[in-house]
C-alpha cells in the first residue's frame, strides 16, 4: 500500500539538500581535514604538535571536562523537572514545556550576554547578594569555569529534558504500584524500578547534550576566562589569528573523532541496554 | 516472614472485612458504600461492568488508592493507615507489570529481596514458585520473550511467592485468548486450592466469574448489588441488574396482585403469572418476573393457564449444543428460549411459526421494575 506513494527513483527529491550538503558542508570539511595532513607540507607535524605542546592537551582537557561536568550537572537537574512533567498534572506539563522552550526562541548570543548581565561584578547576582549581607565583597561568576558552567548548563538543560521527558511518559504506572505491593518502599521502588526504566532517557539525553558541548564557542569564549578555552575556539584563533589551516584542521580531526567515539559508546550502551526493550 | 515454606498448612490465610468504602472523585463516586466480609480461603469474585467501582475497590485494598471514607480490615487490623509496601498483599495486574528490564528469575525474587530473604532460601522459593506455575526453566528470559500467558504465570507467581494471606487479582486473564483463559482459570482455582489462600477477583467476564467463584459480588453504579454463591446469584437474581447482567432473562412487565406463600401472583398482558418473590414485593407493586430462557418449554396453547406468553418465531440461532429462539410477543417485546438439541429436534421450528412458552413459577423470578 504504501509503496505505491513511493515510485522508485524518487531519489531525486533529496538531491536539492544533498548537493547543499555537499557543496557547503563535505567540501570544506574535507578540505579542512585534508589541511590536517598537507599544510604547510605533507605528513603528520600538525598532530605530533598538537601532542607536544602542553596548551593544546589542555584545550582538549578542559573540552572534555567542560562537557562532561555540563552534561553531569544538566542530568542533575534535568531528572526531576522531566520527571515533573512526566508525572504531573497537564497544567503543570503545559507550564513546565512552555518555561523550557521559552529560552529556545531567543539567540544563543543573547542569552549568553545577558548571562554577562547577571553575572559580571556589579551585575544583578552580586549587587543582590551584598545587599542581602551574605557576601562582602563581589565574587567572580564570570570569567571563569563556574561561569561557563552556568551557561552551558542553562543552554543545554532542554537537550537533556525532552530526551528523558519522551522516555518517562512512557513508563507505565503499573510498574511502580506493582512494585509496591511487593514491597518496595517508595526510595528503593524509584531506584530499582523507575530509574534503570528511566535510563535510556538519561542517556540519550546525557548523549545529545556531551556531543553538543564538545563543540561549543560562544559560551566558553564570552563567559569563561583564558584558561577555560575549548577546542572550537582553538581552532577559531589558529585560523583567524595564525592563519595556520594545518593545526586548525588537526584539531577539528581530534574533535570529530572525539565526538564520533563519544556517539559509538553511548550507541553501544544503549544498545546493550535496549536488549530487554527489544519485542 | 520467616523461613515459611509453600505448604498450606503454614501459610496463613486472611479474612478481610470492608465497611461502608466510599471513593470519591470530584462529586461522583466511583465507589459508593461497600460492605462484604471475605472469610478465610474463600475465592471472591467482584463481577460487574467497566467503571461499576469493582477494580477501585481492589485498588483500595492493595492500598493504591485512598478511601473517602470507610474502613479496611484485614485480620482485624485496620489496613487504612498502612501504605502498600507494608500491606504485605499480593497483587496480579491487568497487564502483569512484569519488570521488563529484569529476568523471570529476578521479578519472582523481587519481593524476597524487599523481605530480605537471600541466598539459598530465596533461590528455593523462586525455583519452586516457578515449578508451581508450570516455567520451571524459564528463569533467565525476559519479560518480553514470554507469550500472554507465560507472562500471566510469571505475574502469578510473583504475586504467590511471598505468600500473602491474600491475594487481588485484577482481570488477570483479559488479555488472553478464550481458550489460553480457560485453561489459565483451571490453572488458578488448583494454586487456590493448593496454596488456599483468600483471593480477591475483579472481572467483567460472567463466565469466568461463575466458573472459578466461591462467592461473587456484582458490582453496578459504585454498589454491590448482590452477593452470593454463583447458583444463587443466577437462580434467584435479587434485582432487573444481577438478572441481566450474569447470564441472559426474559423481562415480563407485570403488576403484583396477590402473595401467595412466597411467590408473586402478578398481573400482565400476557395474563396471570407466578413467579417466585425474589425481591420481597408487596401487593400493587409495579414488578418484572425475569425467567432464563433455558426455562420456558414450548407448549400447547389450548388450555388457558399461568404463565403463558404467545409469540411468533423471527429468528432460530444454531448452537450446536442447543438452539435459540428469539420470539416477538403480541406487545412487540422479545423474548428468547433455548432448547437442548435433543428437545429442539423433536419439533421442527421455523422463523414466521407461532408457538406458546411456558415455565413454572417457582422457576422465574419476581423483581422490581425499576432497578
Amino acid at each position: 500500500m504504501l509503496a505505491s506513494l513511493r515510485p522508485r527513483g524518487a531519489g531525486w527529491l533529496v538531491l536539492p539538500a544533498a548537493v547543499l550538503l555537499l557543496l557547503f558542508f563535505a567540501v570544506p570539511i574535507s578540505w579542512l581535514l585534508a589541511a590536517s595532513v598537507s599544510y604547510p607540507q605533507l605528513g603528520l607535524q600538525n598532530f605530533a604538535a598538537l601532542y607536544e605542546k602542553t596548551i593544546y592537551l589542555r584545550v582538549l582537557g578542559n573540552t572534555v571536562v567542560i562537557s562532561g561536568v555540563t552534561t553531569f550537572w544538566c542530568a542533575i537537574i534535568g531528572y526531576p523537572l522531566a520527571f515533573t512533567m512526566a508525572n504531573g498534572s497537564p497544567r503543570v506539563r503545559r507550564a513546565l514545556v512552555f518555561i523550557i522552550l521559552i529560552p529556545f526562541w531567543t539567540s544563543l548570543l543573547v542569552r549568553t550576554f545577558a548571562w554577562m548581565v547577571l553575572l559580571q561584578k556589579q551585575g544583578l547576582i552580586n549587587d543582590l547578594l551584598m545587599s542581602a549581607g551574605l557576601i562582602d565583597s563581589p565574587v567572580a561568576l564570570i570569567y571563569n569555569r563556574l561561569g561557563v558552567y552556568i551557561g552551558m548548563v542553562q543552554v543545554l538543560l532542554p537537550f537533556m529534558i525532552f530526551p528523558l521527558y519522551s522516555v518517562m511518559v512512557r513508563i507505565d504506572k503499573s510498574y511502580s504500584q506493582a512494585a509496591a505491593t511487593l514491597g518496595a518502599p517508595p526510595i528503593r521502588n524509584f531506584f530499582r524500578i523507575y530509574l534503570p526504566l528511566s535510563l535510556p532517557g538519561v542517556l540519550s539525553g546525557a548523549s545529545l547534550v556531551f556531543i553538543s558541548a564538545l563543540g561549543y564557542y560562544i559560551t566558553p569564549a564570552l563567559l569563561g576566562g583564558p584558561a577555560d578555552m575549548m577546542i572550537a575556539q582553538m581552532i577559531e584563533k589558529q585560523i583567524s589569528q595564525f592563519g595556520n589551516w594545518g593545526l586548525a584542521g588537526a584539531l577539528a580531526v581530534v574533535l570529530l573523532v572525539g565526538t564520533g567515539v563519544s556517539l559509538a559508546i553511548v550507541h553501544r550502551v544503549l544498545g546493550v541496554r535496549a536488549g530487554w526493550r527489544r519485542a | 516472614m520467616h523461613g515459611i515454606s509453600m505448604d498450606k498448612e503454614s501459610t496463613t490465610i486472611a479474612t478481610l472485612e470492608l465497611r461502608d468504602v466510599r471513593k470519591l472523585y470530584g462529586a461522583t463516586a466511583a465507589v459508593d458504600g461497600v460492605n462484604l466480609t471475605l472469610k478465610r480461603g474463600e475465592f471472591l469474585t467482584f463481577l460487574g461492568p467497566s467503571g461499576s467501582g469493582k477494580t477501585t475497590t481492589l485498588a483500595m485494598v492493595a492500598g493504591l488508592q485512598t478511601p473517602t471514607s470507610g474502613r479496611i480490615i484485614l485480620d482485624g487490623q485496620p489496613l487504612d493507615p498502612l501504605p502498600p509496601y507494608r500491606r504485605n498483599i499480593g497483587m496480579v495486574f491487568q497487564h502483569y507489570a512484569l519488570f521488563p528490564h529484569m529476568t523471570v528469575a529476578k521479578n519472582i525474587a523481587f519481593p524476597l529481596e524487599m523481605r530480605k530473604i537471600d541466598g539459598e532460601e530465596r533461590k528455593r522459593r523462586v525455583a519452586e514458585a516457578l515449578r508451581l506455575v508450570g516455567l520451571p526453566d524459564f528463569g533467565d528470559r525476559f519479560p518480553n520473550q514470554l507469550s500472554g500467558g507465560q507472562q500471566q504465570r510469571v505475574a502469578l507467581a510473583r504475586a504467590m511467592v511471598f505468600q500473602p494471606p491474600l491475594l487481588l487479582m485484577d482481570e488477570p486473564l483479559g488479555a488472553l485468548d478464550k481458550k489460553l483463559r480457560e485453561q489459565m482459570q483451571l490453572e488458578i482455582l488448583r494454586l487456590h486450592r493448593d496454596l488456599g489462600m483468600s483471593i480477591l477477583y475483579v472481572t467483567h467476564d460472567q463466565e469466568e466469574a461463575l466458573v472459578m467463584s466461591d462467592r461473587i459480588a456484582v458490582f453496578n453504579d459504585g454498589r454491590i448489588q448482590q452477593i452470593g454463591s454463583a447458583e444463587e446469584l443466577y437462580e434467584r437474581p435479587i434485582s432487573r441488574f444481577v438478572a441481566g447482567f450474569l447470564g441472559e432473562s426474559n423481562m415480563i412487565r407485570g403488576k403484583v396482585v396477590a402473595l401467595d406463600s412466597g411467590d408473586c401472583v402478578l398481573e400482565s398482558r400476557h395474563g396471570r403469572l407466578r413467579a417466585f418473590n425474589t425481591a420481597k414485593l408487596k401487593t400493587g407493586d409495579q414488578a418484572v418476573v425475569a425467567v432464563r430462557p433455558e426455562r420456558l418449554t414450548i407448549t400447547d396453547p389450548s388450555i388457558e393457564r399461568e404463565n403463558l406468553v404467545k409469540g411468533r418465531v423471527v429468528e432460530v440461532i444454531y448452537l450446536g449444543q442447543s438452539r435459540k429462539y428469539v420470539l416477538k410477543t403480541e406487545d412487540n417485546a422479545e423474548m428468547t428460549v433455548l432448547q437442548q438439541a435433543q428437545d429442539a429436534e423433536k419439533h421442527s421450528i421455523n422463523p414466521g411459526d407461532e408457538i406458546c412458552l411456558e415455565w413454572r413459577g417457582r422457576e422465574s423470578n419476581a423483581l422490581a421494575a425499576e432497578g
